[in-house]
C-alpha cells in the first residue's frame, strides 16, 4: 500500500503516471462492491441468524443441559437422548407421525393433481369450483377443527347420523384408538388437497397446449400423454408440494389441541404435539429441546434428499 | 389426383367468422401454401384439417375418405407447430420417435427409422441433447424430424420458419421444399410471408378475413392478380396502384422505368439500395409509386424525373370492389354483385 501511494500522489500532477490510478480505483471499487454486497445482505442475514441459526444452536446446546429449579444449568451430556430412546411415548409419537405422513402425503398429492386437471378444463362454473376446492385452506384452522369435531361427534355427529340411516349404532370416532388416526388423516387430506391443487393448477396453466395437441396428432391417448408428458413436466411442482406435505405432517399441532389432545392413550400424539406437551405441560424444556433436535434432523434429511438427489433428476424449465 | 379436399368449410368463434365457406383442394405430392395477413384464418384452417378444431359447417376429406368428424390421430397426418411443440423433458431422439413409441413400433425398427430421419434432417450428432440445448434452427429440424418419421402422406406446417433469422429461413425453406419433393408428401404450409409462398408453393391460396381471395400457381397470382388485395399482397415491393377515376391502375415496380422524355413527371422521395437493384420511391399526381431499377441507382431524393411504363403491363381494377376488370369472368361477377 505504501509503495503504491507515491506514484498516485505524483500522478495527480503528472499526466505520465496514469496507469496506477485506474489500478487503485479498481481496488477501491472491488472493496466498495464487497461492502455494498454485505450491507445489502445484512437485513436478511440478521433475520436468518436471529430467528433460524441461533435458535437451532441454542436448542442443541439446551438439549445437553438440564435447568435446576434455581435456574442454574447443569451439563448432562447425552443423558436426555438416552432418556428419549427409552421413552415409549416418544417412539409412539414417531411411529404415529410416520403413519400419519404415509396416510396423508400420497393421497393428498394425488387428489390435488386429479382435481387440478379436472378444473383446468374448459367448463362452466370453473371459477366457482376452483374456489370451492380452495376454501379449506382459507378457513381458520380452529374453525376447521370444530367443523370436523362435529362430524365425528358420537351419536349426533354427521357420521353417526349417517350410520343411523343404515341402522348402525353410534361410534366414538375420536375416542377410539383404532379410528382416531384415520379421522385425523381424512381431515388433513381434505384440508391440504385443495391447497396443493392451486400449485398444480398454476403449473398446468404454464404448460403449452401445443404439447397436448402435438401428442394427440401422434396418436397418444390422454392417459399416455399424461404419463409421458404432463406428469414429468409437473415433477418440479410435485416435488415442491411433496416437501411441503412432509413438513406439514410434522408441523401439525393445532388440530390435535382442539380435537384429541393426543389421546386416547397417545394414539394420536404426533411429534410436534409431544414436544409441545413436554415443554408447556410438563415444563421440561431440556427434554423438549432434545425432541426438537430429532425433529430438526428429520426435516434436514428431507431437505438433503431434495437438494442432493431429486433436483438433479427433475427437468426444470 | 387430390388428396386434401375442403368443401364449404366454416368455423365461427361466436360472431367472428374465422373461416368462412372455404373450399380448396391439394393434389397428391404437391405443396399448397395458405397465405394471408395476420388473423385471416390460416391457422384455423390448418387446425381444421388436422382435426384440432371441429368444423361448424362443410366437409373435409383426406385421401378420398371423409374425416370431418375423426380425431387428429385417426386422420394419419403429421404436423409442425409454429412453436415447434417439442417435449422439453425428452431428448431429441425421444422427441422424434415419440409417435413410433405411441404406436408400439418395435425397437429395432424405431432405431433404424430414427437413424434415417436424423440423417435427413442433419441431427445425428445431437440426438442426446434436450430441446433447450439447441438453436432455433436445430429445434426446427427436430420438429421436422418428428413430422416425417411417421411417414404420413400429409404434412401440415404452421409458420414453421417464423422464429428463425433471415438467412436460416432461406436455407430451411429450400430444405423443406426439397424434402417434400423427395418424400413425395402432400404438404399444406401456412405463412404470412409472400416470399416463402412464391418460392415454395405449387399452389398458393391467398386468404383474407376467413375467405379465399384467390388461389392459383405463384405465377398466376403474380401476373394475374384477381383483386387489388392480391396485387398489393404479392411481390416486394407490392404492385403500384394508381387511382384514376373509378378504377385502379396497377403496375409492377419492375415494369416502370425512369427515362428521359417519359410520359409522367415524378419527384423522387427516397431511394433504397438492395444491392442487385434499387427501389426508387416516387410521387406522381400526388400518389406514391415505386420503381425498381437494376444496379446501384444514382438518382437523388428530391430530383425531378420522368417515368414511363408499357400499357400492356397495366392491370385494371374496379376502385370500389377492387375486382380485376380486363377479365371477362370478373366483369360478369362484378355485374352480378352490383345487382
Ligand atoms: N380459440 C379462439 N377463440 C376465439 N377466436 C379465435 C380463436 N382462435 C382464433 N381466433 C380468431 O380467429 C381469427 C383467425 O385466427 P387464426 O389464428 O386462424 O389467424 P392466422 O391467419 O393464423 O393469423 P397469424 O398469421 O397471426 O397466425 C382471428 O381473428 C382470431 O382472433
Ligand atoms: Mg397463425
Amino acid at each position: 500500500m505504501v509503495a503504491h501511494r507515491r506514484p498516485v500522489a505524483s500522478g495527480m500532477t503528472d499526466t505520465a503516471a496514469a496507469s496506477p490510478i485506474p489500478q487503485r480505483r479498481a481496488g477501491a471499487q472491488a472493496w466498495w462492491n464487497a461492502v455494498n454486497a454485505w450491507l445489502l445482505l445484512l437485513p436478511a442475514a440478521v433475520l436468518l441468524v436471529a430467528f433460524t441459526h441461533y435458535p437451532i444452536l441454542a436448542t442443541i446446546r439446551h438439549s445437553l443441559f438440564i435447568t435446576k429449579r434455581n435456574g442454574t444449568e447443569v451439563f448432562i451430556g447425552l443423558d436426555s437422548y438416552q432418556g428419549m430412546a427409552a421413552d415409549p411415548i416418544f417412539w409412539k409419537a414417531l411411529i404415529n407421525n410416520f403413519w400419519f405422513a404415509l396416510g396423508t402425503i400420497p393421497t393428498s398429492i394425488a387428489l390435488a393433481l386429479v382435481m387440478a386437471i379436472w378444473v383446468n378444463r374448459n367448463m362452466r362454473g370453473r371459477g366457482f369450483l376452483r374456489l370451492a376446492y380452495f376454501t379449506p385452506t382459507v378457513l381458520p384452522m380452529i374453525a376447521v377443527a370444530n367443523i370436523w369435531l362435529f362430524f365425528y361427534t358420537p351419536d349426533y355427529g354427521l357420521l353417526d347420523q349417517l350410520r343411523g340411516v343404515f341402522g348402525l349404532g353410534g361410534w366414538n370416532w375420536l375416542g377410539d384408538p383404532s379410528t382416531v388416526m384415520g379421522c385425523l388423516i381424512v381431515m388433513v387430506i381434505w384440508k391440504e388437497a385443495g391447497f396443493f391443487m392451486i400449485f398444480y393448477l398454476a403449473a398446468l396453466q404454464q404448460l403449452s397446449p401445443d404439447l397436448d395437441e402435438a401428442a394427440a396428432i401422434e396418436g397418444a391417448s390422454r392417459w399416455y400423454t399424461f404419463r409421458r408428458i404432463t406428469f414429468p413436466l409437473l415433477m418440479p411442482t410435485t416435488l415442491f408440494v411433496a416437501i411441503n406435505a412432509v413438513i406439514n405432517s410434522f408441523k401439525l399441532v393445532d388440530h390435535l389441541v382442539i380435537m384429541t389432545k393426543g389421546g386416547p392413550n397417545n394414539a394420536s400424539t404426533l411429534l410436534l404435539y409431544y414436544i409441545y406437551e413436554v415443554a408447556f405441560t410438563f415444563q421440561d424444556s431440556s427434554y423438549a429441546a432434545t425432541l426438537t433436535v430429532v425433529l430438526l434432523l428429520l426435516l434436514s434429511a428431507v431437505a438433503l434428499v431434495k437438494f442432493g438427489y431429486l433436483d438433479r433428476r427433475i427437468h426444470y424449465q | 389426383m387430390s388428396v386434401i379436399t375442403l368443401s364449404r368449410v366454416s368455423k365461427f368463434w361466436g360472431a367472428m367468422r374465422a373461416v368462412d365457406d372455404v373450399s380448396l383442394t391439394a393434389d397428391e405430392g404437391s405443396l399448397l401454401v395458405l397465405l394471408g395477413p395476420s388473423g385471416c384464418g390460416k391457422s384455423t384452417t390448418l387446425r381444421l384439417i388436422a382435426g384440432l378444431e371441429e368444423a361448424d359447417a362443410g366437409t373435409i376429406s383426406l385421401g378420398g375418405a371423409d374425416v370431418t368428424h375423426l380425431t387428429p390421430a385417426q386422420r394419419k397426418i403429421s404436423m409442425v407447430f409454429q412453436s415447434y411443440a417439442l417435449f422439453p423433458h425428452l431428448s431429441v431422439a425421444e422427441n422424434i420417435v415419440f409417435g413410433l413409441r405411441v404406436r408400439r413400433v418395435s425397437r429395432a425398427e424405431r432405431d433404424a427409422r430414427l437413424k434415417r430421419v436424423a440423417d435427413i434432417v442433419g441431427l445425428s450428432h445431437l440426438l442426446e441433447r434436450k430441446p433447450s440445448q439447441l438453436s432455433g434452427g436445430q429445434r426446427q429440424r427436430v420438429a421436422l424430424g418428428r413430422a416425417i418419421i411417421a411417414e404420413a402422406r400429409i404434412c401440415l406446417m404452421d409458420e414453421p420458419l417464423s422464429n428463425l433469422d433471415a438467412k436460416l429461413r432461406h436455407e430451411m425453406r429450400t430444405e423443406i421444399r426439397a424434402l417434400q419433393q423427395r418424400l413425395g408428401m402432400t404438404m399444406i404450409y401456412v405463412t404470412h410471408d409472400q416470399t416463402e409462398a412464391m418460392t415454395m408453393a405449387d399452389r398458393v391460396v391467398l386468404m383474407r378475413d376467413g375467405r379465399i381471395e384467390q388461389s392459383g400457381s405463384p405465377e398466376e397470382l403474380y401476373n394475374h392478380p384477381a383483386t387489388a388485395f392480391t396485387a398489393r399482397f404479392i411481390g416486394t415491393p407490392p404492385m403500384n396502384l394508381l387511382r384514376q377515376d373509378d378504377r385502379l391502375i396497377g403496375v409492377r415496380p419492375e415494369h416502370v422505368q425512369i427515362v428521359a422524355g417519359g410520359d409522367h413527371a415524378a419527384r423522387v422521395k427516397a431511394v433504397e439500395h438492395l444491392g442487385a437493384d434499387s427501389i426508387v420511391l416516387c410521387e406522381i399526381y400526388g400518389q406514391p409509386i415505386s420503381v425498381r431499377l437494376e444496379g446501384f441507382s444514382k438518382v437523388q431524393p428530391g430530383e425531378d424525373v420522368r417515368i414511363a411504363w408499357d400499357a400492356a403491363r397495366e392491370h385494371h381494377f374496379d376502385s370500389k370492389s377492387e375486382v380485376r376488370l380486363d377479365d371477362i369472368a370478373n366483369e360478369d361477377r362484378l355485374a352480378a354483385s352490383s345487382q
